[in-house]
């Protein structure tokens, strides 16, 4: 580089250019946050909604699955599983009947989590939600 | 090594080295679980070692960076650090919190883990990287704080670098994103808003201003160039990486509820993310070319050099393979992002970590540099670890574009575990490639022990 361009020139260009694009970030998040309610419907969350985020969360299922793309990437999306399976019927079948030493042979293993009736509806209730929010038409297919 | 303090550094990087070791072997059991999906079930199932896997990637990073922050921010200020005892008192505290939570993760059911540890009074857990149960949250920002404190009064005793302000500011930035963590609403589109406050504010943000400062110091030291244009490039790419890294956040708010204004922002924003970390490789090159010393550590500058070159490649390249909005419409949360994550965290982090290691280590043990033979160890340990990635990378990669025209172009497309089943021999390949990585890290550690004659610290 040339002796014209200096080190203080160039400390000047880190110093306005992060301020710049931080403020930058800062009213994009405003404006977003002003839009959200339109798209998460969070008009729809329940107490079992928010219950069945705390039931998510402490099994640690993001350790596995994806959510809206987020997360493990070894077992399926769970975004739309509610939409993919037909309702909730499914899930709970699914997570009740995961055999506590495992499935014979060498597929993945899903851990038996031992969920109540309670947490099992609240976690379905939460999927549900959770698979109506405006992802602008993600995941490509039902498959996830 | 010039002041005294700065070898409260040396606990601290033989911690990050042997928790490394463990990442590895974690890695190792999910690799073979992709493919054997009942080994170690139901001791240790998918998720459990994911979360030791990645819990002990980031704490090892941060015991690099602290030690790093220790060995440089003395010697760049021209003073003894202001607290060695809090700086050693710190250390212990973070390993025990460490090691604790992790025992915590394979001992108990991570639902108790969660019971235990008052989540339903402040709920953080289960978020993916964050998973840390409160106490340990809290714990990092204890250390986190401890240490800032203790390097900041240090840096305003002193002299007043340009590199130690950088780092101080990778390192306040740390600290300070990292409070988003503690923020967990009920609305999912909202937590995971945020959860990127922390996750990308950190590893497409503050922590390349630490990487930048500890490539810098590394490079004015085996090269001797002129400092005033070292950090001349120093602020130049910090400066590109937050112009195109704040707003690149973007390429995350693409699918989870977000406004689709996102996807303009952040494809244009993300797409230039690459620069910065063009910039770094040939600024290494460059500094190295130009060198007005042959430095006795040619390990230390082959990861410097490194560095520049795989942080490009991992970060940059794979980063923009998938960061365009309608790629990434099919690619997102697929095996891609796997080989991206694993190469631009090898590439960026570990690399840079191991570049103020391989540095600073023989400093402290009273020489300029390690002996002929311990070096040529460390350098085929170099080799094996940077080809592996880049097999893992190019193996998770093909995967990756399997999975993605199997689930989700073809007109027919298949169930998730349906595809997976057809990738199998990828996962394999990766496997067996993980395998010649711990081999290379074993002889990393190896190099430490190799004895030999080697030149007096100057």
């Amino acid at each position: 580089m040339s002796q014209a361009f200096t080190k203080s020139m160039a400390r000047n260009i880190f110093f306005g250019g992060s301020t710049f694009f931080f403020l930058l970030l800062v009213a994009l998040t405003f404006d977003t946050m002003q839009v959200l309610p339109k798209r998460d419907h969070r008009e729809n969350i329940t107490p079992a909604v928010e219950r069945g985020k705390m039931v998510w969360e402490k099994n640690n299922c993001i350790g596995c699955h994806t959510l809206l793309g987020e997360g493990a990437y070894y077992a399926p999306e769970l975004g739309n599983v509610y939409a993919r399976r037909g309702g909730g019927d499914f899930i709970k079948a699914w997570i009740k009947s995961r055999p506590a030493e495992g499935t014979p042979g060498n597929r993945r293993q899903m851990p038996q989590f031992n969920l109540t009736d309670q947490e099992l509806d609240d976690m379905v209730a939460f999927l549900k939600w959770t698979g109506e929010i405006n992802t602008a038409k993600w995941p490509p297919n039902i498959e996830g | 090594m010039q002041y005294q303090s700065q070898a409260v550094a040396k606990p601290y990087f033989i911690a990050a080295i042997g928790l490394f070791v463990g990442q590895i072997l974690f890695g190792l059991i999910m690799g073979l679980q992709y493919v054997m999906g009942d080994f170690l079930f139901p001791a240790i199932p998918f998720n459990v070692a994911r979360m030791v896997h990645t819990n002990l990637l980031i704490v090892w990073l941060l015991f690099g960076f602290m030690g790093a922050a220790y060995y440089i921010i003395p010697e760049e200020s021209e003073h003894e650090l202001f607290s060695p005892k809090l700086a050693l008192l710190m250390f212990w505290i973070f390993l025990v919190a460490g090691a604790a939570t992790i025992v915590g993760y394979l001992m108990v059911p991570y639902a108790a883990l969660a019971k235990y540890t008052f989540n339903d009074l402040w709920p953080t857990m289960g978020r993916e990287f964050l998973e840390q149960p409160l106490p340990t949250k809290l714990g990092i920002v204890v250390v986190a704080l401890a240490m800032l404190f203790n390097i900041t009064m240090t840096a305003l005793k002193g002299r007043k670098t340009s590199i130690s302000i950088v780092l101080l500011m990778g390192l306040w930035g740390l600290a300070v994103f990292f409070l988003f963590s503690f923020y967990n609403p009920s609305n999912l589109v909202l937590d995971k808003y945020f959860w990127w406050w922390t996750v990308h504010l950190w590893v497409e943000g503050v922590w390349e201003l630490i990487l930048g400062a500890l490539l810098a110091f590394v490079l004015i030291k085996v090269t001797g160039v002129d400092r005033e244009i070292i950090e001349k490039w120093l602020y130049l790419i910090i400066a590109m990486t937050l112009i195109t890294g704040i707003v690149g956040m973007g390429h995350h708010y693409f699918w989870i509820g977000t406004p689709e204004y996102w996807q303009w922002f952040g494809s244009v924003f993300s797409a230039l993310e690459p620069i910065p970390f063009f910039m770094m490789t040939v600024f290494a090159f460059n500094m190295v070319n130009r060198r007005r010393r042959e430095h006795p550590n040619k390990a230390a500058t082959l990861w410097a050099l490194g560095t520049g070159v795989m942080s490009f490649l991992g970060a940059g390249v794979w980063g923009f393979l998938h960061t365009l909005a309608p790629v990434n419409f099919y690619t997102h949360g697929t095996q891609i992002t796997a080989a991206h994550g694993h190469m631009a965290f090898y590439g960026a982090y570990v690399m840079v970590v191991l570049t103020i290691i391989s540095y600073a280590m023989p400093m402290m043990r009273g020489r300029a540099a390690n002996s002929e033979k311990s070096q040529v160890l460390e350098m085929w340990s170099f080799w094996m670890m940077t080809v592996s990635i880049v097999f893992i990378t190019l193996f998770l990669t093909a995967a990756g574009i399997l999975q993605v025209w199997l689930q989700r172009v073809s007109t027919t497309p298949l169930g998730f575990m349906a595809a997976q089943d057809q990738i199998t021999l990828f996962y394999w390949m990766r496997e067996f490639t993980g395998l010649i990585f711990l081999t290379g890290l074993v002889l990393y550690i190896i190099s430490f022990f190799v004895g030999g004659e080697s030149k007096e610290a100057a």
